[in-house]
């Protein structure tokens, strides 16, 4: 019944988006205002009915009804009630219906803002949200039906299906499967709707482009009315990446945070293409310039928000991830292809029209060097992209499977992520339109000297490694620009208004927003880049076999073997768990409790590492092997990673930054209304 | 704009454009340069135990990826010295076939249970992946030695028997 509910009304949203689209279409063409509202009302619905659905799956995810094939596929009796709530998102059917959801929220949101200075665009707006969210809702309702129950026939054939077959039986499930134990992680049950919902945002600032296209209004006004969205949708996929990222760290146990995995990657690559494009709308914005290039990065992210949708879900590619053999594949490039080949379409239709009002004048202006940071983010994706579709590449031309792992990504991306960095440093001192050698010398003398304590401070400590030593230099560079912009700022403003510091930093972190936030954000990535430089060049390993009392040697660190208990748990599961006493140059630091625990119902084991975290390194211990005694050996295996901290701490700070950059403006509002009553007086006149 | 711009600054000089053109000529030869050297240096064949099987002598001392289906009872792992082995079975590597034979689950039961499926000693010396199990996949990343036993420096594991969501890699090289 239940189940019949939330089918229903995604069936009824189907019918109604269908209609949203057509009406807009025709509201458009008739220059018609009814048909127009008539669409934004059909955009509207969308959202109720599909909360009905959700609400309907979640009522099964949580009354644990496994004859539906899907909640039988993530949750089990044994799992808490959190879990069986977020399993919502646990498989491929749920998450669509979830990303519908999302997608219907913000679109509706969109539809309700204030049109009046931009009337033409709204019924395009509604096009391109609702052709999108019928593409899902079809794929939802004959594809991977959530809502899909099992049944079988004469006790032996089962059978997948949303309406009974003639002449078989409701199958009933006992039990469901349940949800993988690595999966039940804080990071790990947030950070998948975190990464659609920036997934879902993007598909505004992309709605708002393609509108453009079509209605011919091409200044920059597309951009500045999403420019709000398009943070958001940065910021929430930032924070996707980040979870992941520290999951993987938490989790699996090997000391990484990111492997290059395909799914990975394809979470990355919108990130990479939006940020390129939240860098040089602010060229069009200040300069009028790139009009062309804006219009390619935004269609390339939308396609690529959805060729990331489809990877993290489909077996294309080996990824370790999802494995799940789904016939959705060539429903979703046949999509991607076609929204592809239209946006560009459009794009070439005005070509002519989006001719820049400027040119490059200067090879070291500001507008020059972020172009440059476009180019390295591209080269990063084209990196990325090429890695993913190599081994299919390969297999189509020789006939023989070839792939690229990790040491590739690691050595193509390397000299790039450094050359963002350098550009990083210098950008933020250099002037739009003209910017010369001496100009910018002057602007950059100071910071780079203090930068170059960076390197010396790690030549003093004996790390002798070129590599490491540019890469110190580099997030020095990076963060004492930062500071010297910020910094001297907050002095000069400080000064003149006679207002602290602390206010001085605060008010101008609200009047210019994107700016100071941005500031932020670079010093949190230049954060980060040490934290990943310990890690990737500095981790050190050791393992070894030892006896109560005995003692493993690592660097400066040792750990000594105290005890072990081994228990079961309420929830189902068998615990080892190993007390181990961590010195640091003889002397006793800490404690920590590495365990294993073994989760009865998927026969499952997990490993969970004890970590000893300071800003200066993580001491990172594994229970590999131990006997049921606690007098005998037990097997360990450590990992000292240096500065990883700096990569979790500086996530904080970089997404701090982009709350500040997304933050709504109240000046900018204001200076609008003002602006418009003048207008008025002034026409009035 | 655009003659505004003109005569306000100077002319825009013909060798001005040709300037950028180089610049981003330049970066983008360095990135295509950057991607074709990386790929030469890392490119791994992604092979299935029997192709490995049949490629032999050729293959030894080579870093190839190989898939196969990891039969539980041959996992032997000795925490001492963190030396792990196991055999695994082959399992066809083209997606298509797999989907004909009824999905990944299926082919892995089966590839395990028939005697008749070429096999392959793996050894690895790590911690031993909480995922190594019965008719799990493993995909590893190693060389074949000539003893015909392959020596992995990197082990992933999916068991797509139970869960159809993500699970990342297990454990890294």
């Amino acid at each position: 019944m239940i189940a019949n509910i939330g089918y229903g009304a995604l069936c009824i949203t189907l019918v109604i988006a269908v209609y949203g689209i057509v009406a807009a279409i025709y509201g458009s063409q008739r220059k018609s205002p009814y048909w127009v509202d008539s669409a934004r009302n059909a955009m509207l619905l969308t959202f109720p009915l599909l909360t009905l659905s959700v609400i309907a799956l979640e009522i099964l995810l949580v009354n644990g009804n496994y004859e539906l094939d899907y909640v039988a596929s993530v949750t089990s009796k044994s799992m808490p009630l959190y879990l069986k709530i977020t399993a919502l998102w646990g498989g491929q059917a749920g998450s669509l219906v979830f990303w519908t959801w999302v997608m219907s929220a913000f679109a509706s949101a969109v539809t309700l803002r204030n049109w009046e200075r931009d009337r033409e665009f709204l019924p395009w707006v509604i096009v391109v949200a609702l052709v999108t969210l019928t593409f899902f809702l079809g794929l939802i309702i004959f594809v991977e039906n959530p809502f899909a129950r099992v049944w079988v026939f004469g006790g032996s054939v089962i059978v997948k299906s949303m309406f009974p077959p003639a002449g078989a039986a409701l199958f009933f499930q006992e039990d469901g499967r349940g949800l993988n134990p690595l999966l039940r992680h804080p990071g790990m049950i947030i950070h998948p709707p975190m990464l659609y919902i920036g997934f879902v945002a993007f598909v505004i600032p992309y709605a708002f482009a393609i509108a453009a296209l079509i209605t011919g209004r091409t200044d920059d006004r597309w951009i500045r009315i999403t420019r709000r969205w398009t943070l958001v949708a940065w910021l929430f996929l930032s924070l996707g990446l980040l979870l992941g990222g520290r999951w993987a760290y938490d989790v699996l146990g090997w000391g990484g945070y990111w492997g290059w995995d395909p799914v990975e990657i394809s979470a990355l690559m919108p990130w990479l293409t939006g940020t390129a494009f939240l860098h040089s709308v602010m060229i069009q914005e200040k300069r009028g310039m790139l009009k062309h290039w804006n219009m390619v990065l935004i269609i390339l992210t939308y396609d690529l928000v959805i060729f990331g949708t489809f990877l993290t879900r489909s077996g294309v590619l080996s990824s370790v991830h999802a494995f799940a053999q789904s016939s959705i594949g060539p429903l979703f490039f046949g999509f991607i292809g076609l929204t592809f080949v239209v946006s560009l379409s459009l794009l070439l239709n005005r070509w002519n029209e989006l001719k820049s009002e400027a040119h490059l004048t200067s090879l070291l202006s500001r507008e020059a060097l972020f172009l440059l940071n476009n180019l390295l983010f591209l080269g990063i994706l084209v990196v990325s992209f090429w890695g993913v579709i190599f081994p299919l590449l390969s297999e189509l031309i020789t006939g023989q499977k070839v792939t690229v792992g990790p040491p590739f990504y690691q050595r193509a991306t390397a000299p790039l992520f450094a050359g963002l960095l350098l550009l990083m440093g210098i950008a933020p001192l250099s002037a739009w339109r003209h910017s010369t050698v001496q100009t910018l010398g002057k602007a950059l003398w100071k910071p780079t000297i203090v930068s170059l304590f960076g390197p010396l401070i790690a030549a003093v400590f004996g790390i002798h490694y070129w590599a490491a030593l540019l890469g110190f230099w580099l997030v020095a560079f990076v963060a004492s620009v930062t500071f010297y912009e910020y910094g001297r700022a907050v002095i000069a403003r400080s000064h003149s208004r006679s207002e602290p510091i602390w206010r001085a930093f605060w008010e101008l972190a609200g009047r210019n927003r994107r700016r100071y936030g941005g500031y932020i954000i670079h010093l949190g990535v230049a954060m980060m880049g040490l934290g990943i430089i310990g890690v990737e060049m500095f981790q050190t390993e050791t393992q070894g076999t030892i006896g109560p009392g005995q003692e493993l040697k690592l660097g400066h660190y040792s750990i000594s073997y105290d005890s072990i208990a081994i228990f079961d748990t309420s929830d189902g599961r068998n615990v080892a768990r190993a007390v181990v006493n961590i010195y640091k140059d003889g002397h006793l630091v800490g404690e920590v409790y590495p365990r294993r625990d073994y989760y009865y119902e998927s026969q499952q084991p997990m490993t969970i590492p004890g970590v000893r975290s300071t800003m200066e390194d993580d001491l990172y211990v594994i229970l590999v092997d131990w006997k049921p005694v606690s007098t005998s050996m037990a097997t360990f295996k450590i990992y000292h990673n240096p500065l990883v901290n700096w990569l979790w701490l500086g996530g904080l700070v970089f997404i701090l930054g982009a709350l500040v950059a997304a933050w709504p403006d109240r000046d900018e509002q204001t200076v609008r209304v003002k602006k418009k009553k003048e207008s008025l007086v002034r026409s009035n006149a | 704009m655009e003659q505004f711009e003109q005569k306000k600054g100077k002319p825009i000089k013909q060798s001005n454009r040709i300037k950028f053109w180089i610049g981003g000529l330049l970066i983008i030869s360095a990135i295509v340069y950057l991607i074709v050297s990386s790929t030469q240096a890392n490119a791994q064949y992604f092979l299935t135990v029997e192709e490995l099987q049949a490629k032999g002598d050729q293959m030894i001392g080579h870093d190839v990826r190989v898939s196969g289906a990891v039969i539980g009872d041959t996992i032997q792992y000795d925490p001492q010295s963190l030396k792990l082995t196991f055999e695994v079975a082959n399992v066809p590597g083209d997606n298509k076939v797999i989907e004909e034979q009824g999905g990944l689950a299926a082919v892995l039961h089966a590839a395990v249970n028939d005697a008749n499926q070429p096999r392959l000693k793996v050894v690895y010396n790590d911690v031993k992946p909480d995922l190594l199990k019965n008719e799990a996949q493993a995909i590893m990343t190693g060389k074949l030695g000539n003893d015909g036993v392959f020596y992995a420096q990197e082990l992933l594991l999916k068991c797509p028997t139970k869960y159809e969501e993500a699970l990342p890699q297990q454990s890294g090289g």
